[in-house]
């Protein structure tokens, strides 16, 4: 098909065609074009089907408040459903399709909703579909699911990239029509930085629609000189296609910079888009304003637009909805349409305006103080049929409808922060009002300046009084102050749609007032009128307008529904930025990680650490083959862990056992230099929070541990302590985790293994190093190294640490010299193992429900000193007779399994809820045991040794005898850990 | 948001870790009396204002200070920050 | 008036004249019996029940704007009892269960959906807890169902399985969890109260509580002095003001609570996914939008609306488990108030004032508790004794110690 419909002149590049689809048909544009433009120009009017009626479509406007021209844009996994045909860019190769209509948007059998309209009013699915119940799940719902909807994903991963950036100005300028870029020469020329934002991808707002002067020149060329300027200099930062979509607290802007939607693809190494983060020092909100449409009979058919956007498509994109066009207008814009199109050649039927005092023309026809009654035409416009100002009807033929109902300035932003907009009488508009947000002022249409040489006044001047600074000289324009007068809906109609999008018509809105939902936030959840894509930019304010005649009130008595970022729906994606995949959290690798890696280690997510879990050998197929076998190597000869991820936290000062004792529930005053003490945190409502160790490696300097979870809320805990609590304590914190790689090195032979690396110097004999005890050594000649004596799994162990740099060396020089011990690594599962049976509470038992009493060490809780947590632990309900306590259990046959999260009831009895007795916080083979063991809480636990109990895990279909045992499976006397 | 850091100057909010209400600085003394009650009515009960809201911000992302920053909790206005160690300090906390 | 199938088809044929208005629009009495403060989902639900079910009398819900304003008219409309602990999974269960008989019960269609919640697994850590808590759950008379990862796969194949940071090891469902067009409870309880007598009076603001010798006599509201028997109050993120002007201090933090709504698309996920690893967790409507949500913003906030930091953060959750969503947009985002407790579960007991009555400390957990809610509140305005279901939530709890923390994050309400 030839661009039957493309006129002469506009701001396309007619030298570079461009060739795309729609629905599979091929078609030429221009650089230059917007698909709903191109589509125009060749002649298609109906580009889409509405959300409820299915009733066929074409652009109401020609931009981003757009409800009817919404397409599915690109194929395969980077198909991007309701997407607006009336600001995508055309590009060579793009390809689109309508959607929520079947088998086509020229015959959607979905159509056959809108002969039911009467069957579907407002909220009619409220009050049926409720029998029989269960009918809901299985009938109605996957019916009304599938009717519903609009495009659909690709349900393919997005193959583009997206990014994130920080931008700082002085003025945010937001919208680059005549305010917004009188307001960036002002700001620019005083040399201020300045940010000037525009959604659209060319600059200039409606000047690039207008056929008016600016100074002694055309809008449009003062506009091309203003953006040579304007890109010359330095601090002026030019930002199309950018839509700054929400304003947040304290001068904060997001805004989208649409990088490559333009393009096919994006280029190699370019994001999709950007989500920039702008801190504005000030903010001159010059976002213009939106046409309103009038509501009549059957407004809604292809070829019937705002009639700005057809002036817009005529000027801009040289493209005519038709040849034969009307015009229906309230106030003296639609005049302006039509003498711009009758001025490209393009055949005015007739302008109908509601006003009886209307302006006349020689060129064309003007009916004043006529309405439009009713439209005619299938799958686009054909006839429009009038009541003129006698009484008597007319009808006229034509392709397109241009309305035009006045303007609504658009006060979006200035609502960010849940300001309202105030009422204007004189245009009978919202404008802003109230509180915006701070720093945020208004130029410009946005304000309710509508003029031209308003716009370019205010824009200047706004500039100037938000920097203190000079305005900018403007040039002279139009300054016809606009007049515009309410004129919602025409007398009688019914199926008058206010929000095309939803299907929203007049007769709906007086149906919710009806039935009661008269507030205008009820109004619009009852009838979804503005609920739509274009967040109910073009038909807000007709049904409140509807609603307050209604209701008898005035519009702002009525109210105005709050606006809510984003002023335009924003891709997923691009909120995400490069946080998806592998990057979706930072990985935090341990010094051994490319050794363990080498070792062909198997890795665990720990928090955002990866963690060696086992370590396979040949002809290990099975992860417990793996697992058990380190187990045993370690309780037999030696084995080592990296175990940095514990957290690592260095105190130092005259007062740090003053300190500590503050902050472990046990004892800390006394800690000899030299030693090791176990510690136990509480939280200040008395429940456990972390525990680990403190080594005091010199009177004023300890180094306490924690686990890896608790690493940084215990670091920030201590930190309130000292700083909120303890603010004259003569200690500092510093957290060392990635300082110092650490290793677990455990088992009868690690003593004899790290003899081989210790200098000789330190005697880490029993006698001159026994259990807990701490020191700052040397080893390999000279490398420093702190060396702790403590056990988690039980056995003869150690803990090594060394600067971070050398971590990978020691773990290699460990396995290298413990050769002859068989040294194993052991990973995250073996360590669980030996700690459980060992007994060691850890995260599943810590899980921040659990006392000192629940987990044992209820003794260990001086009452003598005050620390965090003591008193209010001694509550009763967490002191009950029958408290949880920490026991062991094992199944009375050896092959059954112990499930973690299971539940325990008495031997005989009920299993429920009331009969329950506690659970199993965790659970592993023991090939020390020879069968799974656990670690439960159980209600009175301590004193049910030996008990049978059923262990029941419904969730996972298991039930097993065990038997209440202690939780130290291993070595209960100590003996081992101490030799 | 942006917090004015008293030594650092503006920051973004997301660097820092929220806890509450200033409050907790006035920790009861565990030897009172009534010390149950007075833990209780300090760990749990709040005045929880629409308006202004002394609240306690830690600089995790950056100097590790605890702050008492000054917020009205309607608008998200700041008017005021400073070093939780010189509130505590000023509220005769020492040791 | 009855709605019905055959209803909407009589007003079709008859140009929709005979519908009447949901609700009256009454001017308050000078007494009641029982007054409630807030006209949300769970104040309606309570005067439903008190009138339907405990046949009380003169009773008046009083709100501060249009009814369904606050945080039932901005949620994530999820239902479930998927709860751990003791003092929680037989309310909530009790509330699944009024759920499924709500639209009966209210002759009004609020589309309970029981198509189904899966919280995700990733680590061994947060299998055993979910496996603790579907037992609990079973034990508790509620269904749960432990998947694996292959039963995930086969289930959900749209998700992020491979190159993914946090793998998906398995998943706690609960099929009878699923979504309610939340509008349309607040709606269906204030018609189905309106019904039964209750004054639903909008736009009156209470302003003070009359109370002489311990004993509460009534309210002071912006449309003059109220007097009641009995005032139950439920206003949500509001407690704390509201309580305030009884001279009452709370075991609560009003917290900001940011939503999201994408544009339309036809239908991609059957029920509600939780992505445990990350702070997401999404469901879609049946007009089409994906409903997703996350983490709170963290600070107190009475200003209904959110910042950028938290948009960020739930997307990423989002694109980390269903990078499918990339190319869809987000339509609207907003922000309601949270009351948070300090543990993490709610409160619904006398206060030291006699005649005055607390239901609040929902935290983001409100919606699905609402039926239980307004039941439960109801049974104790007209008893003065608590619902077996809801013995558990006293205003005194912490100071017995028996906190109720699903989360074990203790008395931070921000983390609840």
């Amino acid at each position: 098909m030839t661009q039957v419909n493309r006129v002469e002149g506009g701001q396309i590049d007619r030298n570079t065609p461009l060739k795309f689809k729609f629905d599979g048909k091929s078609y030429t544009g221009h650089a230059g074009d917007t698909l709903a433009s191109a589509l125009l120009a060749n002649g298609v009017r109906l580009m889409g089907r509405s959300f409820k009626y299915h009733r066929p479509r074409g652009p109401l406007s020609a931009g981003s408040e757009e409800p009817n021209a919404i397409v599915t844009l690109r194929d395969g996994a980077r198909a991007e459903p309701n997407t607006r045909a009336t600001t995508a860019e055309l590009f060579d190769g793009l390809s689109a399709r309508s959607q929520n209509c079947w088998p086509s948007v020229k015959f959607d059998a979905l159509a056959v909703n809108d002969a039911a309209s009467d069957f579907l009013a407002a909220g009619f699915y409220y009050k049926t579909f409720m029998w029989p119940a269960p009918f809901w799940e299985k009938v109605y719902e996957p019916i009304i699911r599938k009717a519903a909807g609009l495009g659909a994903l690709s349900m393919q991963e997005d193959p583009d990239e997206y990014d994130k950036g920080f931008r700082h100005c002085d003025l945010l300028i937001v919208g680059a029509g005549p305010s917004g870029l009188m307001a960036a020469l002002t700001a620019g020329r005083a040399g201020k930085e300045v940010i000037l934002a525009d959604e659209d991808f060319a600059m200039g707002g409606r000047l690039l629609s207008e056929q008016i002067e600016v100074g002694s020149t055309s809008a449009l060329d003062w506009t091309t000189q203003t953006i040579a300027e304007l890109s010359s200099l330095p601090n002026v930062r030019l930002m199309s296609r950018t839509t700054v979509i929400g304003a947040f607290d304290h001068g904060i802007y997001g805004a989208v910079e649409r990088v490559s939607d333009h393009l096919l693809e994006p280029a190699i190494g370019k994001p999709r888009q950007i989500l920039w983060r702008i801190y504005a020092g000030k903010t001159l909100l010059c976002a213009g304003a939106t046409e309103r449409p009038i509501a009549f009979e059957n407004n809604d058919r292809p070829g019937i637009m705002l009639a700005s956007a057809m002036r817009s498509y005529v000027n801009r994109w040289a493209a005519t909805p038709a040849q034969r066009v009307a015009i229906f207008t309230s106030c003296d814009d639609g005049h302006r349409t039509a003498a711009d199109l009758h001025a490209k050649g393009i055949k005015i039927a007739a302008v109908i305006d509601t006003r009886a005092d209307t302006p006349m023309s020689m060129n064309y026809e003007v009916l004043a103080g006529a309405q439009v009654t009713n439209t005619k035409g299938r799958l686009g416009l054909t006839v429009v049929e009038v009541q003129l100002a006698d009484g008597s009807t007319r009808t006229l033929e034509c392709g397109a409808l241009g309305v035009s109902g006045g303007w609504n300035p658009n006060v979006h932003l200035t609502c960010h922060q849940r300001g309202r907009p105030t009422w204007d009488g004189d245009l009978s508009a919202f404008v802003p009002g109230g509180t915006l947000p701070p720093g945020m002022t208004v130029a410009g249409a946005a304000s309710g300046d509508l003029s031209t040489n308003g716009a370019l006044l205010s824009g200047a001047n706004g500039a100037a009084e938000a920097l203190g600074i000079k305005a900018a000289d403007t040039p002279e324009a139009d300054d016809t102050p606009a007049t515009q007068s309410a004129f919602w809906y025409v007398e009688g109609c019914k199926r008058a749609w206010l929000d095309q999008q939803n299907d929203v018509t007049v007769k709906d809105v007086r149906l919710a007032h009806q039935e009661g939902f008269r507030s205008v936030e009820h109004l619009k959840r009852y009838t979804t009128l503005g609920m739509a894509t274009d967040q109910g930019k073009t038909s807000n304010m007709g049904g409140l307008a509807i609603m307050a005649e209604i209701a008898g009130k005035g519009i702002p008595d009525v109210g105005t529904t709050i606006f809510r970022p984003p002023y335009t729906p924003v891709a997923i994606g691009a909120l995400a930025g490069r946080m998806r995949g592998m990057e979706f959290h930072p990985t935090r690798l341990t010094p051994s990680h490319y050794w363990a890696k080498e070792c062909g280690a198997v890795f665990v997510e720990v928090g955002n650490w990866l963690r060696a879990q086992w370590f396979p050998i040949e002809g290990e197929t099975h992860w417990r083959q793996s697992v058990d076998r380190e187990v045993k190597a370690t309780r037999a000869s030696v084995g080592v862990c990296d175990c940095t991820t514990l957290g690592k936290i260095d105190v130092q000062g005259a007062d740090a056992a003053t300190f500590l004792n503050k902050v472990y529930c046990n004892p800390f005053a006394k800690v000899a230099v030299g030693k090791t003490r176990y510690g136990l945190m509480l939280r200040e409502d008395g429940i456990a929070m972390d525990d680990g160790t403190a080594a005091r490696l010199a009177e004023d300097h300890f180094v306490v541990t924690t686990t890896t979870a608790k690493a940084g809320p215990v670091y920030q805990h201590m930190e309130f302590v000292r700083q909120c609590l303890m603010p004259d304590a003569d200690v500092q914190l510093i957290s060392t985790t990635e300082a110092w790689a650490q290793f677990a090195v455990a088992g009868p032979n690690s003593r004899a293994l790290l003899q081989k690396i210790v200098d000789p110097e330190f005697d880490i004999s029993n006698e001159a190093f026994e259990f807990m005890a701490c020191a700052n050594i040397t080893v390999c000649g000279g490398l420093r190294a702190r060396l702790f004596r403590i056990s988690f799994s039980g056995e003869l162990a150690f803990e090594i640490a060394v600067p971070s740099r050398y971590g990978d060396a020691l773990m290699r020089k460990l396995m290298e010299e413990g050769e002859e011990f068989d040294v194993v690594p052991y990973g995250t599962e073996a360590l669980g193992v030996m700690r459980i049976e060992k007994g060691h509470a850890a995260g599943n038992e810590l899980n921040g429900t659990t006392t000192a009493n629940n987990l044992g060490m209820g003794r260990m809780v001086s009452k003598k000193k005050d620390s965090i947590g003591t008193v209010l632990s001694e509550r009763a309900g967490l002191n009950e007779d029958d408290a949880l306590k920490l026991v062991g259990v094992k199944p009375l046959a050896s092959e059954d399994k112990i499930t973690a999260g299971g539940h325990l009831m008495a031997a005989d009895g009920p299993v429920d809820a009331a009969n329950d007795q506690g659970y199993v916080t965790s659970a592993a083979y023991s090939p020390e045991v020879g069968s799974m063991i656990g670690l439960a809480l159980i209600k009175s636990g301590d004193a049910r040794m030996g008990e049978k109990m059923r262990l029941v895990s419904p969730v996972t279909d298991s039930e097993v005898l065990v038997e209440v045992t202690s939780a130290h499976f291993v070595d209960p006397e100590g003996g081992r850990q101490r030799a | 948001m942006i917090i004015n850091h008293p030594l650092l100057g503006p920051r973004d909010s997301a660097e820092f870790v929220y806890m509450g209400d200033a409050s907790l600085i006035e920790r009861p003394d565990p030897e009172a009396e009534n010390a149950a009650d007075q833990f209780h009515d300090y760990a749990y009960l709040r005045d929880n204002p629409a308006g202004e809201l002394r609240e306690l911000w830690f600089h995790e992302g950056g100097d590790r200070s605890w702050l008492v920053v000054t917020r009205d909790t309607r608008t998200h206005e700041i008017s005021k920050v400073e070093l939780a160690r010189d509130v505590a300090r000023s509220k005769g906390r020492s040791l | 008036m009855r709605y019905s199938g055959i209803k909407v088809i009589k007003e079709a044929l008859t140009g929709h004249k005979g519908w009447k208005p949901a609700w009256r629009e009454p001017d308050p009495k000078p007494h009641y019996d029982i007054v409630i403060i807030g006209g949300g989902g769970h104040g309606l639900a309570t005067a439903h029940y008190l009138a339907k079910v405990y046949k009380q009398k003169n009773i008046a819900v009083i709100e501060k704007g249009w009814i369904g304003g606050g945080n039932v008219g901005r949620n994530t409309t999820i239902i479930r009892s998927n709860y751990l602990l003791d003092g929680n999974e037989p309310f909530y269960e009790f509330s699944l269960k009024l759920w499924e008989g709500l639209e009966q019960d209210l002759n009004y269609n609020a589309m309970v959906s029981q198509r189904g919640i899966m919280n995700l697994i990733h680590s061994d850590a947060q299998r055993d807890a979910f496996v603790r808590r579907g037992n609990a759950m079973i034990l508790n008379g509620a269904d749960a169902e432990y998947l694996d990862e292959a039963q995930i796969r086969a289930e959900y194949p749209f998700l992020k399985f491979d190159d993914q940071r946090f793998p998906i090891k398995g998943g706690l469902a609960q099929r009878r969890g699923g979504t309610v067009r939340h509008d349309a409870v607040a709606w269906g309880y204030a018609r189905s109260a309106d019904n039964h007598g209750v004054d639903i009076i909008q736009n009156c603001e209470v302003t003070g509580f009359k109370i002489e010798n311990g004993v509460c006599k009534g309210i002071e509201t912006s449309r003059g002095f109220i007097g009641a028997g009995k005032v139950g109050c439920a206003v949500a993120g509001n407690s704390g003001r509201l309580m305030g002007m009884a001279g009452m201090r709370l075991p609560i933090e009003s917290h900001v609570l940011q939503a999201f709504v994408s544009e339309g698309l036809k239908p991609v996920l059957p029920g509600v996914i939780t992505f445990g690893a990350g702070h997401f967790y999404v469901s879609q409507s049946d007009k089409g939008g994906l409903v997703f949500g996350g983490d709170l913003d963290g600070y107190n906030s009475y200003a209904q609306r959110g910042n950028l930091p938290v948009v960020e953060d739930v997307c990423e959750g989002g694109m980390a488990i269903m990078p499918m969503i990339g190319r869809a947009r987000l339509l609207r985002m907003w922000g309601g108030i949270m009351d948070m407790s300090m543990d993490g579960s709610p409160y619904i007991d006398k206060t030291h004032i006699e005649g005055l009555y607390f239901n609040g400390g929902w935290c983001y957990g409100g919606f699905k508790a609402t039926p239980a809610s307004g039941y439960t509140f109801a049974h104790l305005l007209a008893n003065d004794a608590p619902h077996e279901t809801a013995t558990a939530y006293r205003l005194d709890r912490f100071k017995t110690g028996h906190m109720i923390d699903e989360k074990g994050q203790g008395n931070q309400p921000n983390l609840h």
